[in-house]
């Protein structure tokens, strides 16, 4: 489970960092690094002091308490209501990593134009108002959408399909449509300064996310090598799906297009990595790549909004996705952690012979695009009257790593 | 004295250069830079977002030499740097109204 923690923090520094900072121009390189840094130290801050009691605390629907406010009685005695064989701060860790890496994935909607001070706020608030309590209702002990502890309406999200990817990705839509355009967006060129970096940064996503899916577990079990599997085939099969996308559409097979897919497919996995077996994992995988290329170069070009890196496309589109599918392809045969009262194992998704959880996945995405959608504009109109979210137009002209850090990324004279 | 630059195919400037040492050549400044002529760009694509690049990658090579040795020194360059494709790049010609070395301040063609 350590193991496991230290991999999920891997995906936000250097993964998620590298594969951002990649993405932008050279001189936003230090801000957009800095925006997943950070929060490696914001969010643990957070979530020692309030975070994880009111994500595990308590057995209230829609969030938890603060009896585990300032780790209070988390030590080395397990919590059985989560993991009856691993010390509770060994989850409460675990589980941190999670609180890290979600917002750190909203700030590839608003790169290269919010400002620092904006930036650290919205991250607090969002935590609370957006991830804390969705948290508690898909994993929570009573949480509203938890399967696993009476929820009134049981979906399944194993990693964090809808908690971690469906929020983040729509509140990153949510921010790029409030904080608009970058100066010259469409018409200026904006390539990604190193694909070199981002393809080291998604390839340590890509064995990070093993932590992430496996660790999800929370026991090294046959259960975490099912995740393991899974998560390892959605990946592949949505590398070759956004490729082979491309390759037919535009005519060449990008590197960019290999990792952005790859990327899609993980997130896609993540709900249905503990409940799906090999062959469907490939199939959810392939269909992340494919949907998350097209959301990526044709919705968001019609609609014209600029989401930087894409959190909506990859995040929100190949979570929803994701989420939904784990409804059509959840089995028993994978996970027999659901039972009835007499202790006889039940059946889950639509290939059980349960097609009513589909719309139980819908119920539970549309808890979390709601959720997300409401907090994080109520957030961004608060931060806007307190600091103002965006830069001004010189800065944002002049880099955000000058303006906003005095600092910059390569030193070629030096 | 004149000053030759040569705007060439970046991967050419190996072959440059060892055509000039061939004839004693030995004194150049060379830059990257970013330029085209007739040749068209190429066009890159980053998550659909589409781009023409038309100023692409060439190496500039700045040398001087005497009156006398002007035409050996160009075809050497041409011959060196010609694939026979659009792009190859050109070679202007310019007069110099002095040298100076800086070591030793001598001046004109004892300084080249």
């Amino acid at each position: 489970m350590l193991v496991s923690a230290a991999l999920v923090l891997m995906m936000t520094g250097p993964g998620l960092a590298l594969f951002y900072g990649g993405l932008v121009r050279r001189k936003n390189v230090l801000s957009t690094m800095m925006h997943s840094f950070i929060l490696m130290a914001v969010v643990t801050v957070v979530w020692a002091v309030v975070g994880y009691s009111l994500a595990f605390g308590g057995t209230g629907p829609f969030l938890g308490d603060l009896h585990f406010a300032f780790l209070n009685n988390v030590g080395a005695a397990p919590n059985a209501d989560y993991a009856a064989t691993i010390p509770q701060q060994t989850f409460m860790i675990y589980q941190l990593m999670f609180a890290i890496i979600t917002p750190a994935l909203i700030s590839g909607a608003f790169a290269e134009r919010m400002k620092f001070s904006a930036m650290l706020l919205f991250t607090v608030l969002w935590l609370l108002l957006v991830y804390f309590p969705m948290a508690h209702m898909v994993w929570g002990k009573g949480g509203l959408l938890n399967a696993f502890s009476g929820g009134k309406v049981p979906t399944f999200d194993f990693a964090g399909g809808t908690v971690v990817h469906i929020t983040s990705g729509v509140s990153a839509l949510v921010c790029a449509l409030y904080l608009g355009k970058r100066v010259g967006y469409p018409t200026v060129a904006m390539k990604p300064h190193s694909l070199v970096l981002s393809v080291i940064g998604a390839c340590l996503l890509w064995v990070g996310w093993f932590g992430f899916n496996a660790g999800s577990a929370l026991a090294a079990s046959s259960l975490a090598t099912s995740a393991f599997v899974a998560t390892h085939f959605g990946a592949a099969a949505a590398a070759l799906g956004w490729l082979f996308a491309e390759w037919m559409h535009n005519g060449k097979p990008s590197m960019l297009g290999g990792i952005s897919g790859c990327v899609a497919g993980l997130v896609a996995i993540t709900p249905a990595s503990g409940f799906v077996q090999p062959f469907p994992a490939l199939l959810i995988g392939a269909c992340a790549g494919v949907l998350c290329y097209f959301m990526v170069i044709a919705v968001k070009a019609k609609f014209g909004y600029d989401d930087t890196l894409d959190a909506f496309g990859v995040h929100g589109a190949g979570g929803t996705l994701g989420a939904l599918l784990t409804g059509v392809f959840a089995t028993s045969l994978v996970n027999d952690g659901l039972k009835d009262a007499k202790g006889h194992v039940l059946p889950l998704g639509l290939v059980d012979g349960q097609p009513g959880q589909v719309l139980n996945q819908a119920i539970g995405c549309a808890v979390a695009w709601g959720l997300a959608i409401v907090g994080t504009l109520i957030i961004l109109k608060v931060c806007d009257l307190l600091v103002g979210v965006r830069v001004t137009k010189e800065q944002e002209m002049e880099g955000l790593d000058v303006s906003q850090h005095g600092e910059e990324g390569y030193i070629f004279e030096a | 004295m004149k000053k030759i630059e040569a705007i060439i195919q970046p991967f050419k400037l190996e072959e440059v250069k060892e055509a000039l040492k061939a004839i004693g050549i030995d004194g150049m400044t060379i830059t990257e830079v970013r330029g085209h002529g007739r040749q068209k760009g190429h066009k890159e694509t980053y998550r659909g977002q589409e781009y023409n690049v038309d100023l692409l990658p060439k190496v500039k090579v700045e040398l001087v030499v005497t009156d006398d040795r002007i035409n050996e020194v160009t075809s050497a360059i041409a011959t060196s740097a010609r694939t026979g494709k659009i792009g190859d790049g050109k070679i202007f010609v310019y007069e110099v109204a002095e040298a100076i070395r800086i070591r030793n301040d001598d001046r004109g063609e004892a300084a080249l």
